[in-house]
């Protein structure tokens, strides 16, 4: 079972930080196929939401095939997320560690840092610049 | 007068329906020409300053004042003209929780129980176990978090269809806000009890509510479902400018000058041709703050 957390800062819809942190679980192998998630009145009494917006999360979450509502039982995982090889064998981390390298010599602080890969990680999946 | 803004119609049955709802007090409307339509089921907070006319249109509502023009519908019915249709499925907290002081929680039980026919006894003392406010305490010797919760578990316990809720955290601290919330969503999750609450709070209605109604000077501003509330607006800086071009394409809700700046709150979707303008994605907060601090109601046509 997971627990989830909102961070009321982020900008990010209540709805999509929660299908954020059950793929995130997934990922990572803490949520596993068979696994069931909180009831909707848990995670409403847990975080004092809108039972609508974990409706829409699970909602979602059964659109995309990674879990299964079962009627009267509740919301179960049907699938585990394969993560990529690639980030497997660290070879994405450690480009990445080196770019973080070469930042902080060209004078970039954390935020400086932050900034620019969220702001070029929207770019590159919405197209658009912000 | 304004010309209300729905961003999209609700596609389910209605729980509240205000048409050209107005209410005049001598020669002063309180409340004029309100028109909004929230689903079954949804969660909706009616926002605006004191003075606004937020409970004025909640009175209207439950049926404690006469309109003095338009209509106002509780689950297709009138509350103050078919009282039977509507009373028995409508739970109504008002804003001073109608508590007596010297009656202890118990008593309060017993003149629920016996004033509503669809009673909910061992609900409410469960509620109240789990809160631990003992039946024994006197009303008047409760802090203002657990009177509220007193408050909320009585309109509970009578099984509503919908519950109306006057500024149901104004008085308590952050705990005690939370606590009331996560009582309340947890009877949402339950029954699909509908919910309208007023709250000059704004903070965290982004997580509660699912509808939204902001009341400016007793005009409706805005309503629609909060997603699309968000979807629709865009927050736009660039340098000082008059804001024509922009209000040409885009409605223009809120604008703020510094000598060097200018910040827009726009409703549009529209793409931003004008590459001087930076366009960022805004929150429900900072949005309700944007029309609330409208100086002119925006005169406008729907998109």
């Amino acid at each position: 079972m997971i627990q989830f957390r909102l961070d009321s800062r982020s900008g990010v819809p209540t709805y999509m930080q929660l299908v954020l942190q059950v793929r995130q679980a997934v990922r990572l192998g803490v949520l596993r196929p068979g696994d069931q998630l909180p009831t909707v009145k848990e995670v409403v009494e847990t975080l004092a939401i809108n039972p609508n917006t974990v409706l829409k999360a699970y909602r979602q979450l059964d659109g995309e095939g990674l879990v299964e509502g079962r009627r009267g039982q509740g919301t179960y995982v049907t699938q585990g997320i394969a993560a990529t090889t690639a980030a497997d064998d660290g070879s994405l981390r450690e480009e990445l560690l080196s770019w973080v390298r070469r930042a902080q010599g060209a004078g970039l602080d954390e935020e400086d840092i932050d900034a620019l890969v969220a702001s070029v990680t929207r770019e590159a999946f919405t197209g658009r610049v912000a | 007068m304004t010309a209300p803004v729905t961003v999209t119609g609700p596609t389910t049955r209605s729980a509240v329906r205000a048409v050209g709802l107005g209410k005049r007090y001598g020669s002063r409307w309180a409340l004029r020409d309100c028109t909004f339509d929230l689903p079954a089921g949804s969660v909706t907070a009616l926002v605006g300053q004191n003075g606004a006319g937020k409970s004025t249109l909640l009175h209207l509502a439950v049926g404690l004042t006469e309109p003095t023009a338009g209509r106002v519908e509780i689950l297709g019915s009138s509350a103050r003209r078919q009282p039977r249709d509507v009373l028995p499925r409508l739970g109504f907290v008002a804003q001073d929780h109608a508590l007596e002081p010297r009656f202890r929680v118990a008593d309060m039980l017993e003149v629920g129980r016996r004033l509503n026919p669809r009673w909910d006894a061992a609900l409410a003392r469960e509620h109240l176990a789990r809160l631990g406010i003992p039946l024994g305490q006197r009303v008047g010797g409760l802090s203002g978090g657990q009177r509220a919760q007193v408050a909320l578990t009585m309109a509970l316990a009578k099984r509503p269809e919908i519950l109306v809720l006057d500024e149901p955290a104004a008085a308590l601290d952050p705990l005690a806000r939370r606590e009331l919330l996560r009582m309340l969503m947890g009877a949402a999750a339950d029954t699909g009890l509908t919910v309208l609450l007023s709250s000059h709070v704004i903070s965290d209605l982004e997580r509660v509510c699912d509808h939204l109604v902001i009341l400016a000077a007793g005009e409706v501003r805005l309503t629609g479902p909060t997603d699309e509330v968000v979807a629709a607006h865009r927050l736009l800086s660039g340098p000082r400018t008059e804001p024509t071009a922009v209000a040409r394409m885009h409605h223009v809700v809120s604008e703020n000058h510094t000598d060097r700046q200018t910040t827009l709150l726009v409703r549009s979707t529209r793409h931003v041709y004008d590459s001087r303008w930076r366009v960022d994605e805004i929150g429900l907060e900072e949005i309700v703050l944007g029309y609330l601090s409208q100086t002119a109601p925006g005169k406008d046509v729907t998109e």
